[in-house]
C-alpha cells in the first residue's frame, strides 16, 4: 500500500469528509483513485473462442485495479458492477479470476461467456471496450488451494470441472506452476475438464501445453456427452477419497462429484453455479427465509405477510412501499410487485418486502 | 366519472372561520369511495407512466448535482485561504450544504435513486451532511410523516413538538412564545431536526422510556460530533492564522443553510389552507384517500427552476407526498398532470409565491400563539392554481 493510498484511508481525511466517504470526492477527479472502493480499467479484451460456431462467445479482461485491490488467491471471485450502456442501472454480478495469485494493486483476468440471460457477462464480452471503468469488490471465496512450491502439504491434486467452471480451476494451475510446482517429491496434479465440444474449449493451447510440459501435471480433457463417472475418477486416482479435490461447473456436475465423494468428505471442495431463475407466473413453489431458516409454501401473499405468518418479525414502517424500512436482499426467485404488476428476475436485488410478492420458489435474506 | 358529479360538502357557510383548516372544510369536495378509488388509479396511472421513464438521464442529473455539489464545496473551504474572499467562501459553503442536503440528502434518503444499485446513492448508505442522523430520520421523515402526513396526533411534524400550527392543538400559555419558538428553530434548524426524533416532548410527559431515548440519542450524539469535529474544529485548524474566521464562516453558511430549508419546508405543510385529518377520517383508509389526503395536506411554491433545485423540488411538495419515491426532478412535469387531476375532481392545489406562502405562514404562527378566538380572525387568502406553472 502506498503511502497516499494509507494517507487518503486514514481517519483524520475521513473525519474531514464525513459524513461522506474520502471517495466520493476521489472520483471526481480520477476514476482510478480511491481510498477504499475498489475500481478497475479494463487494459485488454481477448476473445478466447473466436471461431465456436454456434456457442456463447468468451472473453478474457485484463483489469488494472486501483492500488485498494488487496490482491487474490488462486479459486476466487470478485463481484463486478458495471452500468449497462443506456440504462444507468448499475448491475453486479460474481466472476471467478482466472489468472493466477495476485498481490495488492496488480493487474488479474477475468475470464467470461456470454450467457444468453446474462445481460452483464453478455455486455462485458461483447461489447465493453479498452478503458471501460468497472466497480469491483475485493477478491472472496473459499474455494482456494493452501499448496504452495514453498510449503507443500499434499502429494497429489485434483481438480474437476465443467464448463465456465474452469477459470477458477484454472487460476490454481497457473498459479501453481507459476510458483515453480514442478511435480518433484512425487506431487502430482490431475486435472479432468468437461467441455461441450473441442471447438468451445476455451485455453486449449495453454492447456496442452501444461500437458506437455515436464510438471506432473495431467490433463484429460472430456468433450461433448462424456459425464462424470466415478468408475472413471477411480481408475485416475484410485484413492481419490482421500485425495484433496476441487470441483467446479454447473450443479449437475457436481451432483455427481459429490455423491462419488460420499456426504461431508472434507476432501472435497465445490463452487457450482445456479441455474438461471424463470418465473412460473403464479404463486407456487416456496419461500424461504434464508436468515431465519424458515421455509413455508408460498401462499401468494406480500412476502412481508408470508414472513409474519411464519411468526418472523422484519423491520417495516409504511407497509405501502414509501418508505424503504422493509427493504431485503431476495436473493433468488422472481417477485411481482403488487401495486405495479411488474415481475423481476435479478439474483440478489434489493426489493421492498411489503409490495412484493413470489411468484414460484423465491429466497430472501431474512 | 364526470365533474358534476362531485358534490361540494356542504352548501352553507361555515359559521365560524377557523384558524386552521380541517379536511372536512366545506371547500374540499366530498369525494365518495369509488371516486377515490378512480382518483387513485389515475394517480397510479401516472406513477407507473413515470417510473418507466427512469434513466440515464436522472442519472446524469443527480451525479451532475453532485459534482456541482463538490466544486461548491471544495471552492468554499479553499476560499477561506483568501481572508478577502469570506463572503464568498461562506456563500459556495451555504450552496454546498444546501445543495446536499435537499436535492441530494433528502432524496437520495427517500430512495428516489435506489433503481441506479449505486451504493453512493442508496437511500440506506446515504447519510447527509447536518446533525441528524440519516438513520433516525429516515423512521421519523420517511414513515411516521410520509405515512400519516397532515393526522392530527399521529403526524410528528405538525408543530414538531415545539409550535402550535393547527387549531386542534389545545392553546397552552406556552404556546404565548410561538413566533419566538418559530425564529430559534429556523436559525437553529439542523439542530432542530437532529433532536426531533428524540420527542423531548414525549420523555417530558413520561411517555418514552430511557431504554428508547438511548437507541435514538446515541447516533445523535455520534453524529453531532463528527459534523462538530468537521466544522468547528478540523477545517478552521487546517487553515491555520485564519481558525477563527474560517469557524464563524462554517457557522454561517450552516445557518444560512438552516434559513433557507426552514422557509422551504414551513411552506410545504403549514401555508393557509392546507387541510389536517382527524384519526377517525383516516381509519381503514383506502389508495385513493391517501393520495387526497397528500393533496389537501401540501403545498407547492412557484419559482423558476434554479429556484426548484435549491429547494430539492420540495417547492413541489404536493408531487413529493403523492410520489416521495420518484426523483424529485421529475415533479415539475408531474405537477402539470396533477393540476389537471385536481381540477376534474375538484381538489384544490396549493401553490403560490415565496413570499407569499411564506406570509400566510407567518400569520398563522402569530395568530396560534393566542388562544383561537381571541385574536381576530381573518382567513388568509389562498392562492388558486392559475398562478401557478411559472415553473
Ligand atoms: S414498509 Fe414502507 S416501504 Fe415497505
Amino acid at each position: 500500500m502506498t503511502l497516499t493510498t494509507k494517507l487518503l484511508g486514514s481517519k483524520a481525511v475521513a473525519a474531514l469528509t464525513a459524513p461522506h466517504g474520502v471517495d466520493r470526492y476521489l472520483e471526481m477527479f480520477n476514476p482510478m483513485w480511491a481510498a477504499t472502493e475498489v475500481r478497475a480499467r479494463v487494459v485488454d479484451i481477448h476473445r478466447e473462442n473466436p471461431g465456436a460456431e454456434g456457442s456463447a462467445p468468451v472473453a478474457t479482461l485484463t483489469l488494472q485495479p486501483t492500488s485498494t485491490w488487496r490482491g487474490h488467491r488462486a479459486g476466487q471471485y470478485v463481484q463486478v458492477g458495471v452500468e449497462l450502456p443506456g440504462s444507468a442501472r448499475r448491475l453486479t454480478r460474481c466472476f471467478s479470476i482466472s489468472s493466477a495469485a495476485s498481490l495488492p494493486g496488480e493487474r488479474f483476468t477475468l475470464t467470461i461467456r456470454a450467457n444468453d440471460e446474462g445481460q452483464v457477462s453478455t455486455f462485458l464480452v461483447n461489447s465493453a471496450q479498452v478503458g471501460q471503468m468497472l466497480h469491483l469488490s475485493q477478491a472472496d471465496g473459499k474455494f482456494t488451494i493452501h499448496e504452495s512450491a514453498a510449503t507443500p502439504t499434499n502429494n497429489h491434486l485434483v481438480m474437476i470441472s465443467g464448463g465456465s467452471g474452469i477459470t477458477p480451476v484454472m487460476a490454481q494451475i497457473r498459479t501453481l506452476l507459476r510458483d515453480g510446482y514442478d511435480g518433484r517429491a512425487n506431487r502430482k496434479v490431475t486435472f479432468i475438464h468437461y467441455a461441450r465440444s473441442e471447438a468451445d474449449q476455451i485455453f486449449a493451447d495453454e492447456l496442452a501445453e501444461i500437458a506437455a510440459g515436464d510438471n506432473h501435471v495431467d490433463v484429460h480433457l472430456r468433450y461433448g456427452d462424456a459425464t462424470f463417472s466415478e468408475f472413471e475418477l477411480r481408475r485416475l486416482v484410485p484413492d481419490f477419497k482421500n485425495t484433496d479435490t476441487w470441483a467446479c461447473g454447473p450443479g449437475g456436475l457436481i451432483e455427481l462429484v459429490r455423491d462419488a465423494f460420499g456426504e461431508e468428505n472434507p476432501r472435497l471442495r465445490v463452487e457450482f453455479f445456479k441455474p438461471p431463475t424463470v418465473s412460473t407466473g403464479s404463486a407456487t413453489g416456496a419461500v424461504s427465509f434464508v436468515k431465519a431458516g424458515a421455509t413455508a409454501e408460498n401462499t401468494g401473499a406480500t412476502l412481508l405477510e408470508q414472513a409474519e405468518a411464519l411468526g418472523l418479525t422484519p423491520e417495516f414502517g409504511c407497509r405501502m412501499g414509501i418508505c424503504f424500512s422493509c427493504v431485503k436482499t431476495k436473493t433468488d426467485g422472481t417477485v411481482r410487485n403488487v401495486l405495479t404488476g411488474e415481475e423481476s428476475s435479478l439474483p440478489d436485488e434489493e426489493i421492498r418486502i411489503c409490495v412484493s410478492s413470489p411468484v414460484g420458489d423465491c429466497s430472501v435474506d431474512l | 366519472m364526470t365533474i358534476t358529479d362531485i358534490k361540494p360538502r356542504n352548501t352553507k357557510p361555515a359559521t365560524k372561520k377557523r384558524a386552521t383548516v380541517r379536511a372536512s372544510d366545506p371547500k374540499n369536495p366530498n369525494l365518495t369511495p369509488e371516486q377515490l378509488d378512480a382518483f387513485g388509479d389515475e394517480l397510479d396511472d401516472l406513477r407507473q407512466r413515470v417510473l418507466g421513464k427512469l434513466g440515464k438521464e436522472d442519472a446524469d442529473y443527480i451525479r451532475m448535482i453532485v459534482k456541482r455539489q463538490q466544486q461548491f464545496e471544495i471552492a468554499g473551504r479553499a476560499l477561506f485561504y483568501l481572508p478577502p474572499a469570506w463572503p464568498l467562501a461562506v456563500a459556495a459553503l451555504s450552496v454546498s450544504k444546501i445543495l446536499e442536503n435537499m436535492e441530494i440528502g433528502h432524496n437520495v434518503m427517500h430512495g428516489q435513486y435506489d433503481w441506479m444499485g449505486d451504493p453512493k446513492l442508496n437511500s440506506r448508505i446515504y447519510d447527509w451532511d447536518t446533525m441528524a442522523p440519516g438513520e433516525n430520520w429516515r423512521y421519523g421523515h420517511n414513515y411516521i410523516h410520509h405515512t400519516y402526513t397532515n393526522i392530527l396526533g399521529k403526524d410528528r411534524d405538525i408543530g414538531y413538538g415545539i409550535l402550535r400550527m393547527d387549531e386542534d392543538q389545545k392553546w397552552r400559555p406556552y404556546y404565548l412564545g410561538n413566533p419566538i419558538y418559530a425564529l430559534l428553530l429556523m436559525l437553529l434548524f439542523e439542530e432542530g431536526v437532529a433532536v426531533h426524533d428524540l420527542e423531548v416532548d414525549r420523555i417530558m410527559a413520561g411517555e418514552r422510556t430511557w431504554e428508547e431515548t438511548k437507541k435514538v440519542g446515541k447516533p445523535i450524539l455520534r453524529k453531532v460530533g463528527k459534523q462538530t469535529l468537521k466544522d468547528y474544529v478540523l477545517f478552521p485548524l487546517l487553515t491555520g492564522p485564519f481558525f477563527l474566521s474560517t469557524l464563524a464562516g462554517n457557522a454561517v453558511a450552516n445557518v444560512v443553510r438552516n434559513i433557507w430549508t426552514f422557509n422551504i419546508i414551513f411552506c410545504g405543510h403549514f401555508p393557509a389552507g392546507v387541510a389536517t385529518f382527524t384519526e377517525e377520517e383516516c381509519e381503514n383508509e383506502s389508495r385513493g384517500h391517501w393520495y387526497y389526503r397528500q393533496l389537501l395536506g401540501s403545498a407547492n411554491i412557484t419559482g423558476g427552476k434554479l429556484f426548484h433545485i435549491m429547494s430539492g423540488n420540495l417547492s413541489h411538495q404536493i408531487e413529493h407526498h403523492l410520489f416521495p419515491d420518484i426523483p424529485a426532478r421529475r415533479y415539475p412535469e408531474l405537477s402539470v398532470e396533477v393540476q389537471a387531476l385536481c381540477e376534474k375532481y375538484g381538489i384544490e392545489y396549493n401553490t403560490g409565491g415565496l413570499t407569499h406562502q411564506l406570509w400566510t405562514v407567518a400569520k398563522k404562527i402569530v395568530r396560534l400563539s393566542f388562544p383561537t378566538g381571541t385574536a381576530k380572525p381573518q382567513p388568509a387568502p389562498v392562492a388558486t392554481s392559475d398562478e401557478t406553472l411559472a415553473a
